[in-house]
């Protein structure tokens, strides 16, 4: 990156240990920390807020669409029920982040378990799991994950799994790359001459090796879930009894021309949200991978 | 004739997995909770016993699963995925009668992703440390964090109260009466906004890949050829260079197709426009299952076409990969 001082490259000690190297490279990306400090930020809002804060974002405040600045009870103002907006932007991040987060791990889970397959096994293992990786491709994955949605229950659950479900194929395929890649290399064959198990090849062997650009795409799959929980509230299939951004966003969208902060708001935050997710998986892409630093 | 038994392998492949997309819906519909009469007929009011009474016997309910699968899958061969209890029609007939105006959005987000983005790009990489490329290293990731309804409902602000240049929803204008060529100018006019919305990751994400695999090929062996040869600079940058730096390009675009249709649900919404979008919106409002399952059989479908007329652009872009797989 362009903003990494001249000269301060020296290494200091010679035998230091890759992660800690990558940490250090991470924590001279300057926009990496920024997106660092901003997600410690909302998440702590998230955590901390709604107690602190103390008021109900389902509970009516005020005169419905009172501008922000206007009454100092309700600092951003109201939407169309006169629900305060502040309120709902403390409170509505907890769903958002926690199936975002949630629905990222999913989505790793799958991805990973059927990539790592794929890659190590090979053969016809491999053949109808990229098959079926194929297959999922071919649907798009909002759509899929509004069916699944739809049909099952709406619970924070629910749209976490379904993310999952619709979202692993890629993944999946870089951790088959991975996986095929890593087991012909000397070490991997040295291991099972001396008699590992598969189970030990793949999940102790090989895995902390292909966990680099794996990070990288977790970090950046957090904030593509985040935009999925948000679009799928927007679309009013979160669960209504659970206050989140995309729900606020939806059920103001009627309205916007009367409340142009009702919407406004919230979208900022989930903005926020998957910005700080993108800065630091951007600074994880520069420090995990030195050699597309050039780039 | 390789290129003739590629195409027919691929559309036997393409069938398999249309096939495949139909015995998923049939399963979720099993899966879901509650009787599938019920959840065939959807919730909209007005469902009467009889008229489960008529699903249970043209869907073949008592039967048993193969059996109702056989039922499913030959009633779609024949063009019959189930009638919509709500809007009153086949969803079909509902489904296609909505698709034109997603695939205009679609195509039009597209080209202008592409042609903005490959621009920006590729102009950042003539220079890769300067100010013009930092700046939109930052503004990709502005663009690739906005959620797609959010900067769709800020463009409405924007337009309807500070500068109104666009129409802000629909397709047309329906109390202009003009020609055919008045309603295309008209039609184009109202694309400008949810286009360039759908548009704007688009943009961000292929701004980004031409930057680097510009940098990329002006950094390979051949450019360095070309150039200690003492061919111009221009012809090296166009000729040689973007030519294969638009490549990868073309790969994750016919990719995208199937994200852009998730994205064109959400920005449909935003501005009204009548494809398969609002009408995905309508029915989920409504919970009327069988359009929202014939809407993911159609979009896979979509993404099926889309994938094999990126496989053949991709052949005609590259001509190192004639007749091989890709």
């Amino acid at each position: 990156m362009a903003d990494r001082p001249a000269g301060t490259d020296i290494p200091v000690a010679a035998a230091e240990s890759p992660a800690r190297e990558a940490w250090r490279m991470f924590l001279r990306n300057r926009s990496a920390i920024l997106g660092l400090v901003l997600l410690a930020a909302i998440v702590l809002v998230s955590l901390f807020g709604p107690p602190l804060y103390g008021v109900d974002p389902f509970k009516i405040q005020g005169a419905p669409f009172t501008p922000p600045g206007v009454d100092p009870n309700v600092p951003l103002g109201t939407d169309h029920v006169g629900r305060d907006i502040l309120a709902g932007m403390i409170g509505g991040g907890r769903a958002t982040l926690a199936v975002g987060a949630s629905a990222a791990l999913m989505t790793v889970a799958i991805g990973l378990l059927v990539g790592a397959m794929a890659g190590y096994y090979g053969g016809l293992v491999d053949e109808i799991l990229m098959r079926i990786t194929e297959f999922f491709q071919v649907l798009p994955s909002l759509i899929l994950a509004m069916v699944l949605v739809a049909l099952f229950t709406p619970s924070l659950y629910m749209i976490a799994i379904a993310i999952g479900v619709a979202s692993w194929q890629s993944t999946a395929r870089l951790a088959r790359a991975e996986f095929l890649r890593l087991k012909e290399l000397e070490y991997v064959k040295a291991g099972r001459t001396i008699g590992a198990t598969d189970k030990r090849l793949i999940w102790v062997v090989i895995l902390p090796n292909a966990l680099p650009p794996l990070i990288v795409s977790a970090t950046l799959i957090v904030g593509v879930a985040i935009l999925f929980e948000a679009g799928l509230s927007f679309l009013g299939l979160g669960d209504p009894n659970i206050m989140s951004w995309g729900l606020m966003i939806g059920s103001s969208r009627e309205y916007i021309f009367d409340s142009w902060w009702s919407a406004t708001f919230p979208g900022a935050a989930i903005f926020l949200s998957v910005l700080s997710v993108s800065l630091i998986g951007d600074g994880l892409n520069d420090a995990l991978n030195p050699k597309l630093r050039e780039r | 004739m390789p290129i003739l038994r590629l195409l027919l392998e691929r559309i036997a492949y393409a069938f398999i997995v249309v096939t495949a997309v139909l015995v998923l819906n049939f399963i979720l519909v099993r899966l879901a909770p509650g009787d599938p009469a019920e959840v065939i007929a959807g919730e909209s009011g007005g469902i009467t016993e009889e008229i489960l009474a008529a699903i249970r016997r043209d869907y073949g309910l008592d039967l048993p699963i193969h059996e109702q699968l056989w039922i499913y899958l030959g009633n779609a061969i024949q063009g019959d995925l189930g009638y919509s209890f709500y809007f009153n029609s086949p969803v079909v007939e509902l489904v296609v009668s909505r698709m034109g105006p997603t695939i205009l959005l679609i195509l039009a987000a597209t080209v202008i992703a592409l042609f903005i983005g490959t621009t920006l790009g590729v102009l950042a990489s003539r220079n890769p440390e300067g100010l013009f490329s930092n700046f939109l290293t930052v503004a990709s990731l502005i663009g690739y964090s906005a959620p797609a309804f959010w900067t769709g409902l800020m463009l409405i602000i924007l337009f309807a109260f500070v500068v109104p240049i666009f129409p802000i929803a629909g397709l047309y204008d329906v109390t202009l009466s003009v020609g055919f060529f008045g309603r295309a100018l008209d039609i184009a006019h109202h694309l400008v906004l949810p286009a360039f919305t759908l548009a704007i990751i688009y943009i961000a994400q292929y701004s980004r890949l031409a930057r680097a695999s510009m940098l990329e090929v002006l950094g390979s062996d051949y450019i360095r050829t070309a150039r200690a040869k003492g061919v111009a600079e221009r012809v090296v940058f166009f000729k040689h260079a973007l030519r294969n730096a638009v490549l990868p390009i073309i790969t994750i675009t016919g990719l995208h197709f199937g994200n852009l249709l998730s994205g064109a649900v959400l920005v449909e919404a935003v501005f009204n426009w009548p494809g398969l979008g609002t009408l995905a919106f309508d029915s989920l409002l409504r919970r009327d299952y069988t359009t929202i399952l014939a809407l993911l059989f159609f979009s896979a479908l979509m993404v099926i076409v889309a994938n094999l007329a990126t496989d053949f652009c991709y052949r005609l872009a590259d001509p190192r990969i004639k007749g091989k797989r890709g």
